[in-house]
């Protein structure tokens, strides 16, 4: 039967050729060894020999806004809801390092995530919820320190000890240069701050992610899949890289490393692009770090869908995209997972909208039958080759970046290609090449949404006056011989991680340290460039 | 004599998503002006010096964070400050629409929301442009 001949040229969403069909010569001639077994090196096929049968993914959905109060609140509906793990956001203010009364945190407190000034918003945070028997991820980099010794102080009042703590920081701070933009310090000692986090933990929380190395900011930013791959692990390789130089050896720490990817629209790109970056990592682990556990060389990762493949027209159309994107993730082996709102273009989630997305994973996992068996994908000669281009085409920029000196001298390189990336597929849009329903195709007049979130405007001078007592309440002496220590240890060697334990369990806030780290790091200043 | 348009594209607050003004403010280059980046976390001061010293015809602002109903209208407050009463401002990011009304009293000309056409937003650039060069200063 005849049809009519190909009239484009076909590509995946990073531009990455697609043959008509794929047979057994798209399988390289090793494909067996570069499969191998789940749970077994090179981990293409996941990093657990049972994957789902044994224990399905974290359910975990990232959440937080206004005061403490508040995100409790949303957490505990959410664990009853059936979540599994909880994801905390953070504010701006909290993230780069101000207190809410600081001038630049103006009309930013409680916006994007929950404002935590002190220990005493973080045990209301918490209030409640067992942290012996919840795993905790947190969103924070530039002061994950702080906020990890916050958690560990929480513990302890809880009765809790700090081994018995499960969760993860992001801790990632050379995305943040990169594509983020919650930076404070130089490179040279906020590196000096995530290592000393690799060997605090090593030490006291041994159950603890020490660091989330995320592709996830680079992508939403605008970079291919080959891309995310490649910076994500080349990030990663100049970690290792620094706790090595910093004298940990790396099977000290490379089991609590972990990773964070986007799941984008783009279904077997997604599914190929995770399996490469499983098997990457684990070469790159034995090969060139000479890592002898495998849990060193298991790339463990969560997901996120991504919130730039969603449209603030028609925002139902969000749910399908979300579920195609959830899949993705689960077929490419994720240990967790968060599912975007359908809202998410819009403002925050509402309730309702953060169950809807929860239900997504839900279904998939429950209903779909896709857990029952490990990798369905693998086999399939289109994902096979998929997953080969990736890996090689990730390597070709890993090589190029470790030219240019590594990662910490490979900002403005990544910057630039994620830039051009983004760029391209914002022309193909507007050419009507690439189609998104609802924007540049099958639009429909519509009435503006209602019923958004809405974070409270007289939030902002709440937190204030509630840190205003914090401080008028607290020993100050404690507080500055606290202060004192820390700027002691922050300009000689020590780890620092001990004296901002004592530093916030006597109430110092998340700005007053880190006024404190700036006299002695400096500020990073972002180079502004227009490629 | 006629110049090119000039255009500061700006971050205000402490929002780090800039791919969108980035992309716009390529865009804008790309259609013959000249543009001018500031970076991330500038606060309004800094956003009305830097169109001071550049001479703009148009700032644009961008957050992600929800921080605009307050530091938007500090922009325009900055600018008028300055006495750059006719500067236009224009604004992008996740915007709620019923969040518009309020911005376009306090001085913001008009708001662009995700899946907006760069072209669309060029368009809008070079009328506000030319419609600022046709009045009396």
């Amino acid at each position: 039967m005849s049809r009519g001949p190909e009239e484009r040229r076909f590509t995946t969403l990073s531009g990455l050729p697609v043959e008509r069909v794929y047979g057994p010569e798209a399988l390289a001639p090793d494909a067996a060894q570069r499969l191998g077994e789940p749970g077994a090196y090179p981990f293409t096929r996941g990093v657990y020999p049972t994957m789902y049968r044994g224990r399905l993914w974290t359910m975990r959905q990232y959440a937080g806004y206004a005061t403490a109060e508040e995100s409790n609140r949303r957490y505990r509906y959410l664990l009853d809801e059936g979540q599994t793990g909880l994801s905390v956001a953070f504010d701006l203010p909290t993230q780069i390092g101000y207190d809410s009364d600081h001038p630049m945190a103006r009309g930013e407190v409680g916006k994007v995530g929950v404002a935590i000034d002190t220990l005493a918003d973080m045990e209301i945070l918490f209030d409640g919820i067992p942290l012996d028997r919840v795993s905790t991820s947190m969103t924070i980099n530039a002061t994950a320190a702080i906020l990890l010794a916050m958690y560990i102080a929480v513990g302890k009042k809880q009765g809790v000890r700090p081994e018995q703590l499960e969760g993860t920081v992001q801790n990632d701070i050379l995305k943040e240069y990169i594509a983020r933009g919650t930076y404070i310090f130089p490179p040279e000692p906020s590196m000096r701050l995530v290592t000393d986090i690799f060997a605090y933990c090593a030490k006291h929380v041994p159950k603890w992610n020490t660091i989330s190395i995320s592709g996830y900011h680079m992508r939403e930013a605008g970079c291919t899949a080959v891309q995310e791959v490649a910076f994500t692990l080349a990030d990663a390789i100049a970690y290792v890289e620094a706790a090595v130089r910093a004298g940990l050896d790396v099977d000290t720490f490379a089991p609590r490393l972990s990773f964070f990817f986007c799941s984008q629209i783009d279904f077997f790109e997604e599914i190929a692009k995770f399996r490469a970056a499983r098997r990457l990592w684990a070469r790159i682990m034995r090969e060139r770090f000479g890592a002898k556990n495998e849990r060193s060389w298991m790339l463990r990762f969560h997901t996120q869908t991504a919130g730039a493949s969603l449209t603030a027209q028609q925002p139902e159309n969000n749910v399908v995209r979300t579920a195609v994107e959830a899949l993705a993730a689960v077929l490419g082996g994720t240990q967790s997972l968060h599912t975007n709102a359908m809202d998410e273009a819009l403002a925050l989630p509402t309730e309702a909208s953060a169950r809807l997305a929860l239900r997504t994973q839900q279904i998939i996992a429950y209903e779909t039958g896709v857990t029952n068996t490990v990798d369905p994908v693998g086999g399939s000669y289109f994902v096979e080759h998929l997953t080969d281009t990736i890996e090689a085409e990730a390597e070709r920029y890993i090589r190029r970046i470790d030219e240019l000196g590594g990662a910490t001298r490979a900002i403005a390189f990544m910057q630039r290609e994620i830039e051009d990336a983004a760029y391209r597929l914002q022309r193909a849009i507007e050419s009507g090449e690439r189609v998104v329903v609802g924007v540049n195709a099958f639009t429909i007049e519509e009435e503006p949404p209602r019923g958004l979130l809405r974070v409270d405007p007289a939030l902002e001078a709440a937190q204030v006056e509630r840190l205003r007592k914090v401080r008028a309440g607290r020993d100050a002496a404690a507080v500055e011989r606290a202060l004192d220590r820390l700027e002691e240890a922050a300009r000689g060697e020590d780890n620092l991680m001990e004296p901002i334990l004592e530093a916030v369990e006597a109430y110092a806030s998340v700005g007053e340290i880190c006024d404190r780290l700036r006299r002695v790091f400096g500020e990073y200043e972002a180079e502004v460039s227009l490629p | 004599m006629t110049r090119p348009i000039r255009v500061l594209i700006a971050k205000a607050g402490l929002d780090g998503h800039d791919r969108g003004a980035k992309v716009i403010a390529r865009a804008l280059r790309d259609a013959g002006m000249e543009v001018i980046y500031t970076g991330l976390r500038q606060t309004p001061e800094q956003i009305a010096e830097a169109a001071l010293q550049e001479d703009v015809d148009v700032v644009g602002l961008s957050s992600l964070s929800g921080a605009h109903d307050t530091l938007f209208p500090a922009v325009v407050q900055a600018l008028r400050a300055r006495g750059l009463d006719d500067v236009v401002v224009i604004g992008g990011g996740i915007i709620p629409a019923e969040d518009v009304p309020a911005l376009k009293a306090a001085g913001i000309a008009e708001i662009f929301g995700p899946g907006t056409p760069t072209s669309e937003i060029v368009e809008y650039v070079r009328r506000a442009a030319a419609a600022r060069a046709g009045s009396p200063a």
